[in-house]
């Protein structure tokens, strides 16, 4: 009697054990299917540009006029491949040393101010959806650039400002995390001879901690690489490469934005859409593994 | 100059850089309340958009917003959780999991408006979910696994490792351990952690352009059949949220007063992701009591 009903017992520990395995591994089943359809889908799509319609490689990539609507159509992608790399490298420019010095500030010089006020204010920043710095970027950003300098405000300063708020949160976070887990021994060591402060920290902290701190940088740029909608706002959208930082431009993400709506599936012009769609795929997979390549030399 | 000067100054501009971090968070967020606080009112939370006059208020938006939260939510959480809990408790070290991670790695820093396309692709087309609630839903779920992987994860290793020995120990399964001893153990880090996701959800607009669509019908909200087409409740209708109406309003808006819209829609959108981070923190702060002794 007591044995059959030991043997059941072990019977539902097992079945149990199982459900748990089972249920939790369809999750991640799930996961790995989705990112390699993403992948699929928008490669297939975006590669029938080129092997269905025939567009030419080095056109797409070399090629400076796009009139996808012209006679004979243009596809020429470099203008937005060339927005998007300058908004972005140049919004990592603008808020690399600040969130360096925010990340400083908060752990070296006075971490209890530090925690009361600044990390609440990137906190929040992190927060604040990107439409609405779009919508601040249109209505503050662009005004004052119009008023200061030649042109109609809107462009690649414009979007870089815009995006240099957007990913200061990351990069201070990033910063941060990577100079609070600096051994206090270098520090002191440095100190112990006699350097001061800004000695210490430019000599010591920062050239030990630079990976990470760069980690925070180029994951900064992916995130604005990507970003569609706030960039979009403020950019102006002509699709030439411009001659100045307030003359109007176009990059990838705004390209699609504008036009994906407006273009019926399975056309030529719908087709060169997803193949930039896969371009964006395509650097999001180089800046995961500059990441990683960051991150293996952090750990050395 | 010596390096006491040379100490000062660098100290000098480490300040001044903090401050202006600072003054960019107080002038963004003041000049949005400022400029919309003035706009938001009973009626504005309301009534309908209008198209060409002015006067235009977001209530249906407002309303989709929230409705797609919830939808979003409802299938995000059990699958985040499944996901992060078989990659913390199951998963054996090894290349396939170091693969499953980069995997996880490489969906998080996916541009939105790419899984938008996919979405667009997969489940409007392919599926034939048409521009409705429900491709959004399953869009932002795409967008909003991987954080929902990563929150499980860190809920479930701040879990004591006696708590978990002393249950499999009692002959419990690893399951059954699982559920009723690191869940509710982990609960204060997931759920903080789940209600800040849900202020990224609110806030999201790229990936919904394509897939939730960037109109809304007529809503009647007196019908609450959630099958007929013009209840607020049917989750196959296409579903324009409050963020997708920022950018529309502000890049093709023909009302007289579409600043003002803009404006008051933003510090809407601000006000309750702030919201959404208090409650993220005073939620963590209670169950942390409740769950354990310390205050």
């Amino acid at each position: 009697m007591a044995r059959s009903n030991d043997s059941r017992r072990v019977k539902q520990h097992i079945i149990e054990e199982w459900i748990g395995k089972i249920l939790t591994s369809l999750c991640i089943v799930l996961l790995v299917v989705t990112i390699f359809s993403m992948v699929y889908f928008v490669a297939t799509k975006g590669l029938s540009s080129f092997f269905k319609n025939g567009v030419s490689l080095a056109e797409m990539l070399g090629g400076t006029s796009w009139k996808p609507e012209g006679e004979p159509p243009m596809f020429g992608a470099l203008p937005f491949i060339f927005g998007s790399f300058a908004t972005s490298m140049l919004a990592a420019l603008i808020s690399a040393p600040l969130s360096i010095c925010g990340a400083l500030f908060m752990v070296e010089i006075m971490p209890k101010l530090g925690k009361k006020v600044l990390q609440p204010a990137i906190e929040l920043l992190a927060g604040i959806p990107s439409v609405v710095y779009g919508f601040v970027g249109l209505s503050v950003i662009v005004p004052f650039y119009r008023n200061i300098f030649p042109g109609q405000g809107l462009g690649i300063l414009a979007g870089a400002s815009v995006l240099s708020v957007m990913i200061l949160p990351t990069m201070t976070s990033i910063a941060t995390d990577a100079l609070r887990a600096l051994p206090s021994g270098l520090k002191e060591g440095s100190y112990a001879l006699g350097a001061t402060r800004w000695q210490t920290l430019s000599r010591t902290v920062i050239p030990t901690t630079l990976p990470a701190l760069m980690t925070g940088v180029v994951l900064g740029m992916a995130r604005a690489f990507g970003e569609a909608l706030a960039v979009q706002m403020v950019i102006g959208n002509a699709p030439h490469i411009p001659n100045s930082l307030f003359q109007s431009t176009s990059t990838l993400t705004s390209v699609i934005t504008l036009s994906m709506g407006n273009t019926v599936m399975g056309t030529i012009q719908n087709n060169v859409l997803w193949t930039l769609a896969l371009i964006l795929l395509l650097m999001t997979f180089v800046f995961v593994f500059v990441v990683r390549w960051l991150e293996r030399r952090a750990i050395r | 100059m010596s390096a006491k000067t040379v100490d000062k100054i660098a100290t000098g501009v480490i300040i001044l850089f903090a401050g202006i971090i600072v003054l960019i968070m107080v002038g963004l967020l003041g000049f949005i309340l400022v400029r919309g606080l003035g706009h938001i009112s009973f009626d504005f939370l309301t009534s309908p958009p209008e198209t060409i006059r002015e006067g235009g208020g977001i209530g249906p938006q407002l309303f989709n917003s929230l409705f797609l939260l919830v939808l979003t939510l409802i299938i995000t959480v059990p699958l985040g959780l499944g996901a992060g809990i078989y990659m913390s408790q199951y998963a054996k070290p090894g290349r396939v999991t170091d693969s499953i991670r980069l995997i996880v790695e490489v969906l998080s820093s996916f541009p939105s408006i790419v899984v938008g396309l996919f979405g667009l692709l997969v489940f409007v087309n392919t599926f034939g979910f048409g521009f409705s609630l429900f491709s959004g839903a399953l869009a932002l779920t795409v967008f909003n696994l991987p954080l929902m992987v990563r929150i499980t994860e860190q809920g479930l290793a701040s879990v004591p490792l006696a708590q978990k020995e002393a249950s499999l120990a009692l002959g419990l399964s690893k399951w059954k351990t699982i559920r009723s001893v690191m869940l509710p153990i982990a609960l204060p880090v997931i759920l903080t952690g789940t209600i800040l996701a849900a202020g990224r959800v609110f806030g999201e607009a790229a990936a919904l352009l394509f897939t939730a669509g960037m109109s809304s019908p007529r809503l009647d909200f007196t019908d609450w059949n959630p099958f007929s087409p013009m209840s607020p409740l049917n989750p196959f209708r296409p579903a324009e949220t409050l963020a997708v109406h920022i950018w529309k309003v502000n890049s093709e808006g023909l009302a007289p007063d579409a600043p003002e819209i803009a404006a008051g829609a933003s510090a809407v959108l601000i006000l309750t992701v702030l919201l959404f981070n208090l409650l993220a923190r005073f939620v963590g702060r209670q169950l942390q009591k409740k769950f354990t002794a310390s205050r």
